[in-house]
């Protein structure tokens, strides 16, 4: 039997031939196919169709004092662009934003450098982040406004407390998965101490300290305009928050649309504008995140 | 007899768990020559990598001395490149270019245009120039390795040490790599201290061997390598006999 397997089967040696199948080997993507591709064009889409919506039951309502129609909400908008206000109280805001934002990073800096290089560091950190990251920043504004006054004092305390622990928590995670390999590299290089931590560390941990720097990104901002609705204007410029509130008083609700608006729009551009950028040209060049 | 350049004297080894303290080698002796070839040789568990991690800083001996050039190893230093087995040893935000000029920098080996010039010269040795300004992400496992290779030669260390560094490739890759590596220390002449648990690769490499047995790890036999094939069949089997038997 199997004699009949090997001599009724003769060896085969194809020639390769020059391709000549249906169509070339390489086509290109229809055009519409090409711009669907665009992760942009998508979202704009779906923006796009949200606001069709708002607007279709804006008019359907009928009711601008409670809700106001997509159109109204872009002429307040348009309007109080033109008028300067907004820009003025959306750079108020974006001031104080950036002050907390940064001085919070630089804080949680501190204390996950300090977290990774002595064991009471660590200890440290984690029951400082296990005690304060659930407490909402709001919660210590009556406090913050005891303690430094109505005005940006209190405003940056209560952001830095925002940004800090969420920022250092995915910093000291970030550091603590970095491979031993790469700490090996390190030390092998003769480097210790700082500058350890800014070539070694920083970099091999920034996909996490990144997501950090996203969450504590927004965090910051929520807190801000909440912050700002409870107590107003400080030192005689008021925030987006205090904008929000003056027009609600004022019933000039399609202004408030406009704040929110406002207050989205600048959301949106961080996170698809500046921290997009900031990944395309670190961690996805690297092939840390894909 | 010519002076060692790196003395291994009595070197026991110890990690300290939550629970134990386990030995990995114990009271271990060798010395190596300038341009030596040295491969640790053993089977898992006998503390070649231990050994060779304390060689490079990473792990103070609990008992015993290891000296280079006569001075005491006490910590990791760029006079002892260290060759990793994972393909995560390059740094993945640096070119292939820039691992290798940070590391000359970051040592303050070389600084500027002159250490461009020589990681260039050695990037060029391992045949990696159409890649140089490639990032890791998107090298294959045996590029990969040839970048660690040219980094850790670029620093022109006292010894360079290398552990394991081609278990992880494919077989073909692998044996590219062993004979790549014999090309270039023929032009150089570097000093390797390299760990391994291929018999086989351990003769192809070496020009000498020890041999550990391990639990904890202990020198069984210290043996020159040769380059005939007949006698390398011959060494084969006698260590698989001391390993084994």
């Amino acid at each position: 039997m199997m004699q009949d397997i090997t001599t009724t089967r003769p060896d085969v040696i194809h020639e390769v031939r020059v391709f000549e199948g249906a169509g070339a080997v390489e086509r290109p993507i229809p055009a519409w196919e090409m711009l669907w591709n665009r992760g942009w064009l998508r979202k704009l889409v779906i923006i796009a169709a949200l606001a069709g919506i708002w607007q279709a039951y804006g008019v359907i309502s009928d009711n601008s004092l409670l809700f106001p129609s997509f159109s109204d909400t872009l002429q307040a908008f348009i309007e109080n662009v033109m008028n300067g206000k907004l820009p003025a109280r959306a750079w108020a805001s974006l001031e104080v934003l950036l002050i907390g934002y940064f001085s919070g990073i630089v804080l949680a800096t501190l204390l996950s450098v300090l977290a990774i290089t002595t064991r009471i560091g660590n200890d440290f950190l984690e029951t400082l982040t296990s005690m304060f990251n659930p407490l909402p920043a709001i919660a210590l504004l009556p406090l913050a406004l005891l303690w430094f006054g109505l005005g940006m004092g209190s405003l940056v305390f209560v952001l830095i407390h925002s940004v800090l622990w969420v920022v250092a928590l995915n910093m000291h995670a970030g550091f603590m998965g970095v491979s031993p390999t790469l700490r090996m590299v390190g030390r092998n290089y003769g480097l210790g101490g700082v500058s350890y931590v800014v070539r070694i560390l920083v970099p091999a941990a920034f996909p996490s300290i990144l997501t950090g720097l996203k969450v504590g990104w927004a965090f910051a901002w929520r807190t801000l305009i909440a912050a700002e609705l409870v107590f107003g204007v400080s030192s005689g410029k008021g925030g987006l928050g205090w904008f929000i509130f003056e027009n609600k008083n004022q019933l000039e609700i399609p202004a408030v649309f406009a704040g929110l608006l406002c207050v989205i729009l600048i959301g949106l551009a961080m996170e698809n504008v500046v921290f997009r950028w900031i990944e395309r040209k670190t961690v996805r060049r690297w092939g840390m995140q894909n | 007899m010519t002076e060692p350049l790196l003395d291994v004297r009595e070197v026991t080894l110890q990690y300290r768990t939550s629970e134990h303290v386990v030995t990995a080698t114990h009271r271990v002796s060798f010395s190596v020559l300038k341009s030596d070839r040295f491969v640790l040789l053993g089977p898992s568990g006998c503390g070649k990598s231990s050994l060779l991690k304390a060689v490079g800083g990473y792990l103070a001996p609990t008992e015993g001395e290891i000296t280079l050039g006569g001075r005491k190893v006490r910590g990791p230093g760029p006079d002892r490149m260290m060759v990793f087995q994972e393909f995560d040893q390059l740094l993945p935000w640096k070119t292939v270019l820039g691992n290798v000029v940070f590391a000359l920098n970051a040592s303050g080996r070389l600084k500027g245009r002159q250490a461009e010039e020589r990681a260039r010269y050695y990037i060029d040795k391992v045949g990696l120039n159409r890649a140089i300004n490639a990032y890791p992400h998107t090298l294959s496992g045996g590029m990969k390795q040839r970048v660690a290779i040219a980094r850790g030669m670029a620093m022109e260390p006292e010894i360079l040490l290398m552990d394991e560094p081609f278990a992880a490739l494919d077989a073909l890759t692998r044996r590219t790599m062993q004979d790549e590596l014999l090309r270039l220390w023929d032009d150089t002449k570097f000093t390797v201290l390299f760990v391994t648990h291929s018999i086989n690769e351990a003769i192809r490499i070496g020009t000498r061997i020890l041999l550990l047995s391990p639990h904890p790890g202990q020198v069984r036999a210290e043996m020159n390598s040769t380059l005939e094939p007949v006698a390398q069949t011959a060494l084969e089997s006698q260590i698989h006999d001391l390993l084994f038997a």
